[in-house]
């Protein structure tokens, strides 16, 4: 059984080159977005802008400008975090979504059947169907490479080594000291996101150097499984049910009483 | 900003918003159908068939509709089956949607059951009444369930407004209920005046237990109620808390004023609890993933 592989993403180094978006497109023969026709979203240079069926990398520009002169960029390539406990995984109908012997969450496309609730489960915002295919679609961590021994394709890709590839263990050794590196250098808001095996989700394959909160990132502070509310909302509603039993009881209740107050007609059924 | 604004819609709009309407409504007429079977009287028989027969029609749109909503419709029966492994069973007890399915096919089968047993005339044969009891009670829970676990399934998803709040399972439970009441009121021409009567009373308690259920929901957001300050949010207080709710209670109290049409209470809960799927869905869905670009996104 191979070691649980994933990437560390120091986004301290990313230059915003789009290669991984390249290089994941061209390797899992992804199509482009509205059959080439590519609107420009105007208000940046990501013109990605999210995650998608066909997107399974997205490189973040993040502009953190207060005028013309004082400000910076914070650049950030995003990608499915192949979290340990999985919220797709664990709502997925069809058992399309399985974790494989790299400890990655992959959707076997001829088993999904798109009902598409992977993507209200994911809190990450990763999931998207693609139209192509009419299944949910997301990175599999180069499925396919791993296993004849390759390196994921973005990662291979990556010019300044942002995405990092490799055992998880090793990643992790690595960032801890990527971060005591920066801190030292003055970087006090360098600090990582999903490396913490107790932390949420039993941590994230797919982890990230950042140097702010995650929110500006677009990542959520916490992140949780859908099944929190699955207890709570299932005794509320069955609470509710009861409740209304009740009611319609004591409604028939008292019209019987009614119909013997009243001379009583009929026979009960 | 909660966490919930950084996850992305599954896009679950006009196949998704009648099933969940119709579901409800077969669940909760199935409901009082069985309960009227178990304690009822012969008098109530019209009544009982007009449930079951809305109970079976509903689990078959439904189930019509929630394939039609699949990327790959062909590929509904691996919510049933391992396609590895046919014909082992998928059932993940703890994904709501996967025992959605099942509930729903068990459901049917529970429906399909009783409304044909409900098509004699003098009620069912004799020694299969107790066999047609035992059928309602097993089919009057999946109605309920039914009614209720679409609300739960949005509650076990990270969407903003459907995770947000543990109370959608049982306010969608309760408006199933009411709209269920309300169906059996209009499709039951030859109920007697009797059956009618405890019908629209149990209507009107339905309605004042929705609305609370409704009011605790929106507390229970919190800051992200916030979401309501808008387009659905006027749709929810026009559409669903004053037509859906207050209009037909004040009907229902006052029955002089009422009449056909807008005066007609029966018509208004299901006009109500259509518009009550409407803007749950339609509201959550309307958020897109949060934009970083500006770097607007810090501060929590």
């Amino acid at each position: 059984m191979p070691e649980p592989m994933g990437f560390f993403t120091d986004t301290t180094i990313c230059i915003g080159c789009k290669a991984c978006e390249v290089a994941c497109k061209n390797w899992n023969q992804l199509p482009s977005d509205g059959g080439g026709i590519k609107e420009m979203s105007g208000d940046s240079y990501d013109n990605t802008v999210r995650l998608s069926g066909v997107n399974w990398r997205h490189v973040k520009f993040i502009e953190q400008f207060e005028g013309p002169y004082n400000g910076r960029w914070l650049m950030m390539s995003d990608v499915c975090k192949h979290c340990v406990q999985a919220g797709c995984l664990e709502v997925c109908p069809t058992g399309a979504i399985i974790r494989t012997q790299f400890d990655t969450v992959v959707i076997q496309s001829d088993v999904c059947n798109g009902c598409r609730a992977c993507i209200a489960a994911c809190p990450f915002g990763v999931i998207d169907v693609n139209p192509a295919a009419g299944t949910a679609q997301k990175c599999t961590l180069c499925y396919d490479r791993l296993e004849v021994g390759l390196e994921p394709a973005c990662s291979k890709a990556c010019p300044t080594d942002s995405i990092q590839f490799g055992t998880i263990t090793e990643l992790r050794t690595r960032a801890q000291k990527r971060v005591e590196q920066l801190q030292a250098q003055g970087e006090k808001r360098a600090r990582l996101y999903g490396d913490d095996p107790n932390g949420p989700l039993g941590g994230l394959n797919s982890f990230y150097l950042l140097v702010d909160e995650p929110e500006v990132y677009g990542l959520p502070k916490d992140p949780q499984l859908p099944s929190r509310n699955l207890k709570r909302s299932g005794t509320f509603a069955a609470a509710s049910g009861a409740v209304l039993g009740l009611l319609a009881l004591v409604g028939l209740r008292k019209r019987r009483m009614d119909e013997i107050g009243g001379g009583g007609e009929g026979s009960q059924n | 900003m909660s966490d919930t604004f950084f996850t992305a819609s599954p896009h679950w709009t006009w196949f998704i918003i009648p099933y969940f309407f119709v579901g409800g409504i077969a669940g909760g007429a199935y409901f009082l159908a069985a309960l009227l079977q178990w304690f009822g009287r012969p008098e109530d028989r019209p009544v009982i068939r007009t449930g079951y027969s809305l109970a079976f029609w509903g689990a078959i749109i439904s189930g019509a509709l929630l394939t039609f909503d699949l990327g790959k419709p062909f590929r509904f029966w691996h919510m049933l089956f391992q396609s590895e492994n046919f014909p082992n069973l998928m059932f993940k007890s703890w994904s709501p949607i996967s025992f959605g399915a099942w509930a729903i096919l068990l459901f049917g089968v529970c429906a399909a059951v009783s409304w044909y047993g409900s098509r004699a005339i003098d009620g069912p044969p004799k020694g299969g009444a107790l066999l047609a009891k035992l059928v309602a009670a097993v089919g009057g829970l999946f109605g309920f369930f039914v009614a209720g676990y679409t609300g739960v399934l949005l509650s076990a998803t990270n969407r903003p407004i459907w995770a947000d709040s543990p109370w959608l399972g049982a306010l969608f439970l309760v408006s199933g209920a009411s709209t269920g009441a309300a169906a059996l009121t209009v499709f039951a021409p030859e109920a007697s005046d009797r059956t009618i009567r405890w019908l629209k009373s149990f209507d009107a308690q339905a309605l004042v237990v929705e609305l609370v259920v409704l009011i605790v929901f929106l507390a229970s957001l919190g800051s992200v109620a916030r979401v309501w300050l808008g387009f659905w949010g006027l749709v929810l207080l026009v559409g669903v808390v004053w037509t859906g709710i207050l209009w037909p209670l004040r009907l229902h109290f006052k029955p002089a004023i009422a009449g056909g049409g807008f005066r007609n209470p029966a018509l208004m809960v299901l006009l109500g609890g259509f518009l009550l799927r409407v803007v749950v869905l339609l509201a959550s869905n309307s958020i897109a993933v949060h934009r970083v670009a500006s770097g607007g996104g810090g501060g929590g």
